[in-house]
């Protein structure tokens, strides 16, 4: 039995520990308390935040990629929609079913099947599975035609890169293809806006301009769950379509530059001797950028890359060629410009019984029989060899340099807007001590005087130094984009010291077309409005050897890749000239044979268009 | 003659009837409500299996606690260790044929209910406790042999729990009967000692720790050391509460778990759920109807007049209130991750039946105040 005294202790001790621990459980429950108001008043925006960090995910689309233009407003490089066919596995009841389906209309091959399957295992089952890219619009129209027993097939249309002139713009523009991994490195603005098949830039202005042309994401916003599934939809920030580039380019004019180099590998350049603009600019042979746009088969790839006359090389802007006897006018005008020479200074060239001698060396004229008595006119007509060893002689290299440089040849043409672009070379004497660390020897100052040698050009050197030369001897600044506004402090300022000598050049050069025994004469047209002057030039690849001298092959009978490079520089209308040219045929065979003849038909057009490219600039003006 | 006929009118169904703690029921009941809103909200706001099978137990277990509450407060004295001995007995069952699930054996099949005896033991280790400290005189309390029998009644069940493995639970059990001893009077240097011993053992405990747990004390200390893996519950959790704000997202709008960021939502984390869903106003609210249960609770044992029913309606508040601490603090990231449902609130038959006998016996001992035992 308990007694009651020690039940009250007991009892007593009981209530007291009880009245402890009621306090102790408000303190703790304060502290929950607090603990509640501090997460969930105090810290509140900060846990909302990541709430919504959670929960809500965004979805970049490919942007739309700006157009380009040729000077009209014609689109050169555009969009298009592209058939697509998309399966989310997941919403798929059967996909053996579907995808075996899909294969017999779409009629799949096994390695494509097999790279789509791939492709399926690699994502997850709520992500978009691409089953074609580029479907024809037949296959497309089947498709949906058969929709109603493919469950969870989508038929898309997706907007892709269209080149509608095919291979007329390939070096000028480069193509798009797949982002790689090397763009993403490169490029900050591609790595923030990638995507999953966003295409980019690979070469030409599609490159040089990405930053521009590329647009901005649209972007989707959704809510997801725990595992990334998308919930709902909650925006549609729709993003801009890329800047539209307006090149200089006439259309017209660039698809018969590429008519005329059918066949062939060359370049032919035309350029606005005033404003330095690039109306036409193709190199031969070209490709069709449309078939890297989806990725190219590698039978097509390794096609053009096996090709002998080289389609991926822009010849027009990292073709280095000996510029043979286009170099003539800058050689003359160097003489006139140091007063070396007058231009009745008379040299008489004999042919090959007697080649000019130095030194043991031997410098032969072209022609067999030799010019004779020349003087300047004559000897650039004639494209006398032994005229402008003589000059040269007496020039000297490095004035021949200066000149040269001035005109634009041993430098980019474009700076930096083609990262394909080479500079050539003009050597001089210091040029030769530094990078070979020989001694310059006189020997070959006088093949630089014809073109040979050391000295190499690109054929936009070559017309942008025509067209200084047509222009009275103004620097000009060439420039591929319309309303490529940079303003340089010495566009216009001459670079000649007595601008007779630049008239006597153009004289010169009107004689080697218009006049009996000029080295273009056959291809000269004779009405004042499209008379043209010119410049051949014929730059050998190899050494002519005694041998070939005597064996005195033609053109044809010579080896591809032995045969001399035909060049061709212009300038017309010659009463008000507007335009420069140069034409360039690898291993062609003669200048005046091979590369004149196109100038003559070009300068047709050309002429013909500057009308209604002048129009379209003045009703430009009016609709303003 | 009066005294005689009051004291057998107490005794009568209505008398009972009418004595029951009104105040105490209808916060169940308002509890019982709320919880089962909560789990139609992490159904996501459908009538689901969770929402109806809460429902059903809801239901069941507090028809059964008002049942309870008419058997005389005498029965359960006197069941104290049989049903201790019972329990017991379905522990060492659960170990050898229990039924394993997410790798721990901690529930019997019963074919209607899948029983969980660890839940229960938290209630009856406290009836067990009460029991033998009621017979004990005062002096006797602080006796060398009553400390280590006492901690026997302790360290058994708790041992067949850890070995499970449940250390939540095992760590809940041991707290009840820690209260237990305290309210019987134990000297405060015990505590204090055992207090300052379990400090200094702490590392040596971690290192006995499985890898699991180790990893969920590190994940405690910095949570964002792996947000993705250990740590993605807490920090999941405290987003959720912390979003929810002053006023809440709204029922149904609690985009943490509607969007599956929640863990465990249905059970440990249903706070968690509510609190995103109701902020800091419902929570607290939460939290008052709590306090009021509580403070009903050792009420009826400050009116009790056994020793026997003040001690367990102490201690059975007490750990109502521990459980209630532990799992909000854990949510709330003040805790380590222990496995430790918050009562009625939470999903689970076993955690439900438990505390509603706790309720009921409670419940009990209000209307037979009055009574005492020998």
């Amino acid at each position: 039995m308990i007694n009651i005294s020690d039940s009250a202790t007991k009892l007593n001790s009981l209530n007291r520990r009880m009245f402890i621990l009621a306090a102790a459980k408000i303190i703790i429950l304060g502290g929950i308390v607090s603990r509640l108001f501090f997460l969930q008043v105090k810290e509140n925006k900060k846990y909302l935040t990541l709430s919504d960090k959670n929960r809500i995910r965004e979805w970049k689309l490919p942007p739309i990629r700006g157009e380009f233009q040729d000077y009209f407003g014609n689109i050169i490089a555009g969009n298009f929609e592209a058939y697509q066919l998309h399966i989310i596995p997941e919403e798929v009841e059967d996909f053996r079913y579907v995808i075996y389906r899909v294969k017999e209309l779409l009629e799949l091959s096994e390695k494509q099947f097999k790279k789509v399957i791939k492709k399926k295992n690699e994502i997850k089952p709520w992500e978009t599975l691409i089953v074609a890219d580029n479907l024809s619009w037949e296959k497309f129209s089947k498709i949906n035609n058969h929709l109603y027993d493919l469950n969870g097939v989508k038929p898309v249309i997706s907007i892709s890169r269209d080149y509608p002139y095919k291979e007329n713009f390939t070096h000028i523009l480069g193509y798009v293809s797949q982002a790689n991994e090397n763009d993403l490195l490169t490029n900050e603005n591609i790595k923030e806006k990638f995507v999953p098949g966003l295409k980019v830039g690979k070469t030409g202005l599609e490159k040089s301009f990405e930053q521009k042309l590329i647009g901005s994401n649209s972007v989707e916003r959704y809510e997801v769950n725990a595992y990334g599934r998308r919930i709902s939809q909650l925006a549609f920030q729709k993003g801009d379509k890329g800047e539209t580039i307006k090149l200089t380019i006439d259309t017209k004019i660039q698809e018969l530059t590429n008519e005329l180099l059918k066949e062939k590998a060359g370049s032919i350049c035309v350029m606005d001797i005033y404003t330095g603009a690039i109306v036409a600019m193709h190199s031969s042979p070209s490709f069709d950028p449309n078939s890297f746009v989806f990725g190219i088969s590698q039978d097509e790839w390794q096609l053009i890359r096996n090709n002998p006359m080289k389609p991926l090389v822009n010849k027009s802007l990292s073709g280095n060629y000996s510029p043979g006897s286009t170099i003539k006018p800058i050689v003359a005008l160097s003489a006139l410009e140091n007063e070396i020479i007058k231009p009745d200074f008379t040299v008489q060239c004999r042919g090959h019984k007697n080649p000019l001698e130095l030194y043991g060396q031997t410098y032969h004229c072209w022609k067999k029989e030799g010019h004779g008595f020349v003087n300047l006119r004559e000897a650039m007509k004639q494209s006398c060899d032994t005229y402008f060893y003589e000059v040269a002689r007496r020039l000297g290299v490095d004035r021949l340099s200066v000149t040269a440089k001035k005109f634009g040849l041993g430098q980019k043409v474009f700076k930096d807007v083609f990262d394909n672009e080479k500079s050539g070379l003009v050597p001089n004497t210091e040029w030769k001590k530094n990078a070979l660390g020989r001694n310059w020897v006189l020997g070959e100052t006088i093949i630089t005087g014809i073109g040979q040698g050391f000295i190499q050009t690109t054929p936009i050197q070559l017309c942008l130094m025509t067209a200084q030369i047509a222009n009275g001897g103004y620097k000009i600044y060439p420039k591929i984009v319309a309303n490529d506004d940079n303003q340089y402090a010495d566009k216009f300022t001459p670079l000649y010291k007595k601008s007779r000598n630049i008239k006597i050049v153009q004289d010169a050069m009107f004689s080697s077309t218009n006049e009996v025994r000029g080295t273009s004469y056959r291809s000269r047209l004779d009405d004042p409005k499209y008379r043209f002057a010119g410049k051949t030039g014929t730059s050998q690849v190899k050494k002519i050897t005694e041998r070939d001298r005597e064996l005195d092959l033609k053109t044809f009978e010579i080896p591809y890749e032995e045969r001399d490079h035909a060049l061709y520089v212009a300038f017309g209308p010659y009463k008000s000239p507007r335009y420069a040219l140069s034409i360039i045929i690898e291993h062609g065979g003669s200048g005046g044979t091979v590369a004149a003849p196109l100038a003559k038909e070009l300068f047709k057009m050309i002429i013909d268009r500057h009308e209604i490219r002048k129009n379209y600039d003045n009703k430009k003006y009016l609709d303003i | 003659m009066y005294q005689y006929r009051r004291f057998n009118n107490k005794n009568g169904f209505f008398q009972k009837f009418g004595n029951l703690d009104y105040v105490l029921l209808s916060c169940l009941l308002i509890l019982g409500f709320i919880s089962l809103a909560t789990m139609y909200s992490t159904d996501g706001g459908e009538v689901l299996f969770h929402t109806r099978s809460h429902f059903i137990k809801f239901v069941v277990f507090f028809s059964m606690m008002l049942v309870i509450s008419f058997i005389n407060i005498k029965f359960w004295f006197s069941l104290g260790y049989l049903s201790y001995a019972v329990i017991l007995g379905m522990l060492i069952w659960t170990i050898n044929f229990g039924i394993t699930a997410s790798g721990s054996k901690r529930w019997i099949d019963l074919y209607f209910l899948n029983l969980q005896p660890s839940e229960l033991m938290k209630i009856f280790i406290i009836l067990c406790l009460a029991k033998y400290f009621h017979r004990m005189k005062s002096q006797h309390v602080n006796s060398f042999y009553s400390i280590c029998f006492s901690l026997i009644i302790i360290f058994v069940p708790m041992s067949l729990v850890i070995i499970q493995p449940d250390l939540g639970t095992s760590l809940l059990i041991a707290l009840s009967g820690i209260v237990v001893l305290w309210f019987a009077g134990l000297n405060h240097k015990y505590f204090f000692y055992s207090c300052l011993l379990s400090i200094i053992s702490l590392p040596i405990i971690i290192s006995f720790l499985k890898p699991y747990q180790k990893l969920r004390v590190l994940t405690f200390l910095n949570p964002d050391r792996d947000p993705l893996g250990a740590g993605y519950q807490i920090i999941q959790s405290k987003i959720a509460v912390g979003s929810g704000g002053f006023t809440g997202k709204g029922f149904l709008k609690g985009t943490q778990s509607y969007l599956e960021f929640l863990p465990e939502k249905h059970t440990d984390f249903i706070f968690t759920l509510f609190s995103e869903e109701f902020g800091f106003i419902g929570s607290v609210l939460l939290l008052l109807i709590y306090s009021i249960i509580i403070y009903r609770v050792i009420r009826i044992g400050a009116l009790s007049r056994s020793y026997f029913a003040k001690l367990f309606c102490y201690s059975f508040g007490t750990s109502i209130f521990i459980y209630v601490v532990i799992n909000m603090s854990m949510v709330l990231g003040l805790l380590p991750i222990v496995g430790s449902p918050l009562p009625i609130m939470s999903y689970g038959g076993s955690s439900m039946l438990a505390t509603m006998i706790g309720f009921g016996i409670v419940m009990s001992a209000k209307t037979h105040s009055q009574q005492s035992i020998a």
